[in-house]
């Protein structure tokens, strides 16, 4: 497609989009404060720095460590990370043998209080389709290789159960407290793309 | 459906390659898609279930064709058009009542009391079944054999739900299967897919 015709299809999308909105707030069946309040809750508000608090206090506070492989989704709640597309949680913890990730084959599931809203790879076909069949070559794909004797465990979240991967933690940061700790889980770590 | 969405083990589409620094939204219009997707969610003409179906149930060229957002906005019109939500009236939660009911949702577990087919460590197979109609049951699990490593407990039925018929509430599972059983090669890895009772028959 050349870039002329991805950009008028573009256009198209954006005005089929703008007319729905205006016809559904003529109707009263949507309040614009509300869109605008959407919008600024998962731009803003909500993402990876949630989740990145969470794995932090797992790896400081046993007791919440264990509350978390107990009951994630009360573990996490503590945090008041709640609600839409992350009412039940998993936590799945890496360890030297284990490492795992996150993938939905069948659309883009992903846990919104923790991670925010997925990033375009984590939705695309490139990804989806090769997460079950070949997790190393994906790993690769991020600069990973892992050992041979380190099981991928892929977790394809095809119900309403949203999973969380806790990363190891980093050896030099004994004496770091958690918001210190927080700063350096990302994103990726959480979905299972990075060690 | 075995249509387009059922991306596990498909082959050619290239490498994973991410975007640095992303944003979360690409275009104004993705926001806006995004956010009356979400709003008019909460009005309950329809059911998560519902708009996934409605997002997978088209012609495959189509599905690949679509980006994300713009697969949002073709399940969101089909929706508005089947449940004739514009002849409707129905008052559009505010601000701070969106915010409650994003903080409030409840998902898919359902409180009531249904046997289960299966215990954790059995052995099952998951059926060889193709429906044409809405369905969580991945095409590259069906026929296989795996071990039940976790009850999750009693959830919403979505092959049900997606239609209208109900939740007939059961027990979903974390079935485990080894990447030789499903590939066919001998390596350290396992995956694990969500499966309910009505997908599984004993192995």
């Amino acid at each position: 497609m050349s870039h002329d015709h991805q950009h008028d299809a573009q256009d198209a999308i954006a005005f089929r989009v703008k007319a729905l909105e205006r016809l559904l707030v003529e109707k009263g069946l949507v309040d614009p404060a509300a869109l605008d309040e959407l919008i600024e809750t998962y731009e803003k508000r909500v993402g990876p720095r949630n989740g990145a608090r969470v794995v932090a206090k797992a790896w400081t506070d046993p007791t919440f460590r264990d509350w978390l492989r107990r009951d994630a989704s009360a573990a996490i709640a503590s945090f008041g990370y709640t609600g839409r597309q992350g009412e039940h949680l998993v936590a799945l913890e890496n360890t030297p043998k284990v490492h795992n990730m996150v993938v939905c084959t069948l659309c883009s599931c992903y846990p919104w209080p923790v991670l925010g809203l997925p990033p375009v790879w984590y939705k695309s076909a490139p990804y989806r389709s090769r997460a079950v069949a070949d997790p190393r070559g994906v790993l690769k794909d991020f600069g990973v290789e892992l050992p041979g004797d380190v099981e991928v465990r892929v977790w394809d979240s095809t119900a309403e159960i949203r999973y969380l991967v806790i990363p190891e933690r980093p050896s030099g940061t004994d004496g770091w407290n958690a918001e210190r700790l927080a700063g350096i889980v990302t994103r990726d770590q959480m979905i299972g793309v990075a060690r | 459906m075995n249509g387009a969405q059922d991306l596990g083990g498909t082959h050619g589409f290239g490498p994973v390659v991410a975007e640095p620094d992303e944003p979360v939204f690409h275009a104004e219009w993705e926001r806006r898609a995004f956010a009356i997707t979400v709003a008019t969610g909460f009005l309950g003409r329809w059911n998560i279930d519902m708009s996934r179906w409605c997002r997978e149930n088209r012609d495959p060229r189509d599905y690949l064709a679509s980006s994300y957002y713009e697969l949002w906005l073709k399940g969101l019109e089909t929706l508005i058009e089947d449940t004739r939500l514009l002849e409707q009236q129905v008052e559009a939660p505010g601000p701070a009542q969106i915010r409650a009911l994003l903080a409030a949702s409840k998902g898919a577990k359902v409180d009531v009391a249904v046997s289960a087919s299966f215990r954790v460590s059995d052995r099952v197979r998951v059926k060889n079944a193709h429906p044409r109609t809405h369905t969580r049951m991945p095409r590259y699990c069906r026929g296989k054999c795996g071990v039940i490593a976790t009850d999750h407990g009693v959830y919403v039925f979505p092959d049900t739900h997606a239609l209208g018929l109900g939740a007939k509430p059961q027990h979903c599972y974390s079935v485990c299967f080894s990447a030789e059983e499903l590939w066919g090669e001998k390596r350290n890895d396992r995956i694990h897919i969500d499966l309910w009772d009505d997908y599984l028959e004993k192995a």
